[in-house]
């Protein structure tokens, strides 16, 4: 696969932070394309989640730059890059816990379904109609994950499998340009990985950017344009699936069974 | 028409209003009643603040005493009507909500909770020592708000308790209809979002300070509404409504009935201001009974009485 030449739509600059002494990311760059799947990966603990919370405001880069559709965007809160469409889902999950699966999807809605509090107060036709617009497009998103029957239970209750599946269906609420994902595919089965790597490759082909966090290296290879790889927060390698997985540094990095995936689909 | 959880609560609340009087052995109970409907709408703001928000307020009772005084000084100072200056004293403990919660609802953690004990302390303290205007502990007269006269005149001719009876209990189920339209409504979701993960509220783009913010100003106009319906009811006021104990004693009704709950809050107000008028003993030992109610609430029933109690229905139901 080949990057396309578009603009580009979201641009890390030389980021890096340091927890205590440790440098958890440092002098990170790479770029990402609409329509485009690029992945981090790297071992655990090489910083890959904190470089997603840096890109989507959740930390304050200790240095470098995120642009995001040309506008610096860096250190902003993430409710406000939401706006400019930046969208994405946690390792960890961060569900809404004690409320409805299908409520969960809703809050994805938020800065469409959101109005003068006065009208929600007073239940006005105005808020009940944007409540019931949310509502609609989280039904066709859960269906679109596969959750459609289980809008009404407690999100809560659902398997880690589900809950994956429910905030991905949460992210694309948004309607994002950029998306990005970490671990979508973890603690789910076969059949749901594929169906999860399906729904990644028709999101991208729609036109939105995708940065992919994924241990599942055939997943990986399968559907990025772009890897970069990390190994102790600093970029070891980047380059097309082929060349990042004959790459002598990320086999060193990798070593044992990983290595193997690497070169099975490589 | 379906009946959604909504319709529920507020045709229970209304039966309840509408029926109880007939089993009252005396008229004194329609004032313990009334009590109940003033008590029940300050922990509904509770639920507002903290059920559907998740933040803990320890000084809403100074919002309780700046709309009870309001109907005891602005009819005198200012020449307001007594149902206006319930409105005044809403707006400035608006106003005061939105000051005091500002600055604090951006840092993270129990900053608020920390604050409004200062704030309810602050209010106290006013109404205490500024005797010049608030007369100081003894307490102040109130103006009668005039309105049961108004209904004697089209015919309705109510005792002073029953008036005062029906009137709150028709607050309460306003109050309870606009918390509950709130609770399933885009800004009631973003709230109820927030509590469960702040994080994820803000990847989808809920501004969560500001709604925070919302949330404690709505819960600070309940409580000073519950303060001036108290004051006018009673037709006095003394710096007690603005008390520690009465903040206190806001979060333990809330949190005993089921403070995700607008009817198990109401239930939980109804509860603990029935029993002080049952057990005269419970007068001398209030503040120990509500530290214990609240530590067994949090070991026992962590949701509440009536959200543990539907729960357990609905297990043997399925
Ligand atoms: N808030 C924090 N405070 C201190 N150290 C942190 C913090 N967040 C991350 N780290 C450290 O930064 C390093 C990178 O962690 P990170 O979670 O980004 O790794 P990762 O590549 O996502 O790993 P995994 O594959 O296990 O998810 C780790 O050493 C971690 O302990
Ligand atoms: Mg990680």
């Amino acid at each position: 696969m080949t990057r396309t030449d578009k603009e580009t739509l979201l641009a890390v600059e030389g980021l890096g932070i340091a927890f205590g002494g440790l440098k958890a990311v440092n002098d990170v760059s790479f770029e990402v394309k609409p329509g485009e799947v690029v992945s981090i990966i790297g071992p655990n603990g090489a910083g890959k989640t904190t470089l997603f919370n840096m890109i989507s405001g959740v930390y304050r880069p200790g240095s470098g730059r995120v642009r995001l559709g040309g506008e610096d965007v860096t250190g902003m809160a993430p409710h406000l890059l939401a706006r400019r469409g930046m969208s994405r889902t946690f390792q960890n999950l961060q569900i809404f816990q004690s409320i409805t699966v299908l409520e969960n999807a809703v809050t994805g809605y938020h800065l469409s379904e959101r109005g003068p509090i006065l009208a929600d107060l007073l239940s006005l036709p105005s808020s009940r109609r944007r409540a019931r617009a949310a509502e609609t497009g989280a039904r066709d998103l859960l269906a679109r994950v596969g959750l459609e029957r289980a809008a009404e239970r407690e999100a809560g209750n659902l398997s880690y499998g589900s809950l994956k599946r429910l905030e991905i269906a949460r992210a694309l609420a948004l309607d994002p340009k950029v998306l990005l994902l970490d671990e979508p595919a973890a603690g789910c089965n076969a059949v749901e990985t594929e169906e999860i790597d399906h729904l990644i490759a028709e999101v991208a082909a729609s036109g939105v950017a995708i940065l992919l966090v994924e241990h599942d290296m055939k997943m990986v290879m399968r559907i990025s344009n772009h890897i970069v790889v990390l190994d102790h927060g600093e970029r070891i390698a980047e380059g097309d699936p082929a060349m990042v997985s004959r790459d002598p540094a990320v086999i060193a990095a990798y070593l044992g069974a990983d290595a193997e995936g690497i070169h099975a689909d490589g | 028409m379906r009946i959604t959880p909504k319709l529920a609560t507020l045709l229970v609340l209304a039966a309840l209003v509408a029926i109880t009087p007939f089993f009252f052995p005396s008229g004194y109970y329609y004032r313990v009643g009334a009590l109940i409907f003033v008590n029940g709408i300050a922990v509904t703001g509770i639920v507002i603040l903290t059920g559907y928000a998740g933040q803990i307020s320890l000084g809403h009772a100074g919002f309780a005493g700046i709309g009870g005084y309001a109907c005891a000084l602005a009819p005198v100072h200012l020449g307001l009507h007594p149902a206006l200056a319930v409105v005044l004293g809403a707006a400035v403990s608006a106003l005061l909500a939105y000051l005091v919660g500002r600055p604090i609802l951006r840092l993270k953690g129990y900053y608020l909770g920390v604050a409004t004990l200062g704030f309810g302390i602050l209010v106290s303290m006013v109404l205490n020592n500024e005797r010049d205007l608030t007369r100081g502990p003894d307490g102040i007269d109130v103006p009668e708000l005039g309105l049961r006269a108004l209904l004697k005149d089209q015919g309705l001719n109510l005792t002073n308790g029953e008036f005062w009876y029906f009137f709150c209990g028709i607050c309460l189920i306003l109050g309870a209809w606009i918390a509950l339209n709130l609770h399933d409504s885009p800004a009631g979701r973003a709230l109820r979002a927030l509590h469960g993960s702040e994080v994820a509220a803000r990847t989808v783009g809920i501004d969560v300070a500001r709604m925070k913010l919302s949330a404690f100003v709505i819960s600070a106009v309940y409580a000073s509404v519950s303060g001036s319906l108290l004051a006018l009811q009673n037709k006095f006021i003394t710096p007690d409504v603005a008390g520690f104990m009465h903040s206190i004693e806001m979060v333990t009704m809330a949190v005993l009935g089921g403070v995700g709950s607008v009817l198990g809050a109401i239930l939980g107000a109804g509860i603990l201001t029935l029993l002080p008028q049952v057990l005269t003993v419970f007068a001398e030992y209030e503040q120990m009974v509500l530290g214990l109610v609240m530590v067994l609430v949090m070991i026992f029933l962590r949701e509440g009485l009536l959200p543990s109690i539907l729960r357990r229905l609905r297990g043997r139901g399925e």
